[in-house]
């Protein structure tokens, strides 16, 4: 007994020198989600530091839109965020009618909440599975998630035809109205999916694994992420409550009622609470929203070439990634001038080499997981 | 510990910033499709033997695919992965996140300039008999993004393609008739001139 | 229901403040001059009242004969919101000041501004570009490219 503590005092008095080494951690890797590139500064397994490189998927989508039409526009803005391509419809085209002064038809608004609600449950299905895979459960929750999403994919399907980049929402309206069957499959999915919910509680909750891994991980402290201008899960995470669907309303959400989730730390754990939490709100709006879709036209009379007058307008919506706004300034012909996208994924990455400084490579990768990111609307 | 220590990072954007360059302007002609390298001679004189044949079907029912997944086809990748339209019943559930265990390189999104040295290093490091499937619009032509500047036109400016897939993105019954037309072009395959 | 601030209306404010800052006002927006960009900023974050404490967005527009920078300013607490525009003339080497030591959220959004644009900013830690490689030759986003 005497031996062993002398030896641990002795152990105690030797300083191993370390040095600190760059790591790759490489565009093309499977944990980073889409291309994503980070170079980190190792003592051992703890970061000590981490720069981000972007532009991988630059695409010059900015720049392309000045080429195009103001209807010509949205297929591009599909494929930004492309796990929620019509909520980046949407805001486009608010802001288009914003800047042109066209109106919507009762019947397209309720026909745009529902859609953007279901997407809104389909993008966190992928954020909350990737993350849980990250995690370590490997596969099964992203499998199981991505089964659900199916069935949201199943319901676009239905209604424009396509399952990943829908160009369904138009300026004055949407494409197309619903089909027949558009409702009672709506109903059925209705029915269902708070039992898949609360499947996917029950073993993780309250998961021992899951709470060692994200509880306490990589915090975002209120001030900082009011202060990198954060938005969405990752703001609301760290106790900020607000959402621009209560604080500045737009399209007919004054006309619904349901909670604005919010943890109380800013850790990863509670980012996925908050995301679990939004699915089961976003089926509540859902649930009113159908109830109350009026009879009547699906688009306005909006001319072909749409020329708004001259100005700029800045329209934004809570997309489920954050804030995205679009940013239009017009010159009174057929293209944008300037089209500028506000993608809540890149200014939500601001403060990430501040939230994995001390940590380990394996929690590095789940506090990058726990953002959410879509490397489409990052480099744009 | 100070960054500036361990390395400089304007250093290394410089290197990146010339290996761009330099593979840009390597890449200006795309590369033929390889059934067309195959010399007119030797096509006629294939005969698969009995080892052609258990090898053939040994490679096609086993693909893995190599990770390359930058953009919106990745998705649909996944999805097709997924359990509703499963790609297990082809032996193809496997991506492998290290070339060298690959022979599928599925190339699922936009290709950028700047991304292209990583591509085309990823493709050298996968081991013969090695295919790729250009997957979607921006796979085999730049698509939607053709006139961007910074959009390579198509991934066969950089690696040749066997099988491509037409789409914005394609939908999983696309892709997995790609799949199977790419394995049926395995069964033709010989080991005598190779791949 | 986020209150879009009158331009006319923090103008008199801020001319009272910085005389001979603002050069033009509206009722949607308020354009000063660059050189006191940096303490306008400053004096809407901290004022009881006006309290910004949150950058939405910068964004830049090419207008031939300058360059127009957009500040999208909201504030949490009262919930309301403004829009700041300043311009800088001159294609060469245009400059303006860095807000990132106010809001850090303004640090790869002023990364951008300066890989698409040309547009440098003052104060800035890091500015290098951030979407496209270090020797891509000019600046995609200005109306003279290509």
């Amino acid at each position: 007994m005497v031996g062993k503590s002398k030896a641990m005092e002795a152990a105690k008095e030797i300083v191993i020198k370390t040095e600190p080494f760059v790591v790759n951690f490489g565009p093309a890797h499977p944990s980073t989600h889409g291309v994503f590139r980070m170079r980190m500064t190792l003592d051992g397994e703890v970061i000590v530091d981490m720069e981000p490189v972007f532009g991988y998927l630059h695409r010059g989508i900015e720049k392309l839109a000045e080429e195009r039409t103001y209807t010509g526009c949205i297929p591009l803005t599909d494929r930004m965020d492309y796990l929620a391509s019509m909520s980046n419809n949407f805001a486009y085209v608010l802001a288009v009618e914003k800047l042109a002064g066209i109106p919507v038809p009762e019947r397209a608004e309720y026909i745009r909440v529902i859609m953007a609600e279901l997407q809104r449950i389909a993008s966190h299905l992928i954020a909350v599975g990737a993350f849980l895979n990250d995690c370590g459960a490997f596969m099964t929750p992203f499998v199981y998630m991505l089964r659900e999403r199916e069935k949201i994919l199943d319901l676009f399907d239905m209604v424009c035809g396509q399952r990943l980049t829908y160009n369904y929402m138009r300026v004055g309206g949407v494409s197309q109205d619903i089909p027949d069957e558009f409702i009672p499959a709506l109903k059925k999915f209705l029915k269902e999916m708070p039992g898949w919910i609360n499947e996917y509680e029950r073993l993780l909750k309250e998961n021992e694994i899951l709470l060692a891994r994200a509880k306490g991980v990589g915090i975002l402290s209120r001030e900082l992420a009011i202060n990198i201008s954060a938005s969405g899960p990752v703001l609301r995470g760290s106790g900020v409550k607000w959402d621009i669907r209560r604080a500045d309303p737009y399209s007919i959400y004054d006309r619904f009622d349901f909670d604005i989730p919010t943890g109380t730390v800013g850790d990863c754990y509670d980012r996925y609470r908050v995301r679990i939490e939004e699915m089961r709100q976003s089926l509540r709006i859902l649930r009113q929203a159908m109830k109350g879709l009026p009879p009547g036209e699906a688009r306005s009379d909006v001319p072909h070439l749409i020329r708004p007058p001259v100005g700029e307008a800045y329209a934004r919506i809570e997309a489920p990634k954050g804030e995205l706004g679009f940013y239009l300034v017009s010159d009174n012909s057929i293209a944008p001038y300037r089209f500028h996208v506000r993608a809540p994924a890149l200014i939500n990455l601001t403060a990430l080499s501040d939230m994995m400084r001390g940590w380990k490579i394996a929690d590095a990768i789940i506090i990058f997981g726990s953002i959410d990111i879509c490397m489409g609307e990052v480099d744009r | 510990m100070e960054v500036d220590e361990v390395y400089f990072s304007s250093e290394l954007d410089e290197a990146e910033g010339e290996q761009i360059e330099a593979l840009k302007a390597a890449s200006q002609e795309s590369i033929p499709d390889p059934d067309k390298w195959l010399d007119e001679e030797l096509k006629r004189n294939i005969l698969l033997t009995s080892v052609d044949a258990v090898l053939d079907w040994a490679r096609r029912s086993s693909l893995w695919t190599a990770f390359c997944l930058p953009a919106c086809c990745a998705f649909e990748f996944l999805a097709t992965e997924a359990s509703r339209f499963d790609l297990s019943r082809f032996g193809m559930e496997i991506i492998r996140a290290s070339p060298r265990q690959a022979d599928l390189m599925l190339t699922a999104g936009t290709l950028t300039w700047k991304m292209a040295p990583q591509v085309k290093r990823i493709y050298d490091q996968m081991a013969e008999p090695k295919w790729v499937i250009a997957m979607g619009a921006c796979a085999i032509s730049g698509g939607i993004f053709r006139s961007s500047y910074s959009v390579v036109p198509g991934y066969n400016r950089l690696i040749p393609v066997d099988v491509y897939v037409p789409g914005c993105p394609p939908r999983p019954e696309a892709l997995i008739y790609g799949i199977r037309m790419l394995q049926q072009k395995i069964a033709r395959e010989s080991i005598v001139e190779g791949k | 229901m986020t209150l879009a601030l009158s331009g006319k209306e923090i103008a008199k404010q801020i001319e009272k403040q910085f005389p001979g800052s603002v050069v033009e006002s509206t009722a949607d927006s308020l354009l000063v001059k660059a050189e006191s960009l940096l303490e306008i900023a400053g004096y809407l974050k901290s004022t009881r009242g006006l309290d910004f404490d949150y950058l939405t967005a910068i964004t830049a527009v090419d207008f031939l004969d300058y360059f127009e920078v957009d500040y999208l300013l909201t504030s949490l607490r009262r919930n309301h919101s403004l829009l700041v525009k300043t311009r800088c003339y001159g294609r060469e080497n245009p400059t303006l000041p860095s807000v990132v030591s106010l809001w850090r959220g303004a640090d790869f959004q002023e990364r951008e501004i300066y890989d698409l644009f040309g547009i440098s900013f003052e104060g800035h830690p890091n500015l290098k570009r951030i979407f496209l490689w270090d020797g891509f030759q000019g600046h995609p986003l200005r109306k003279d490219f290509l």
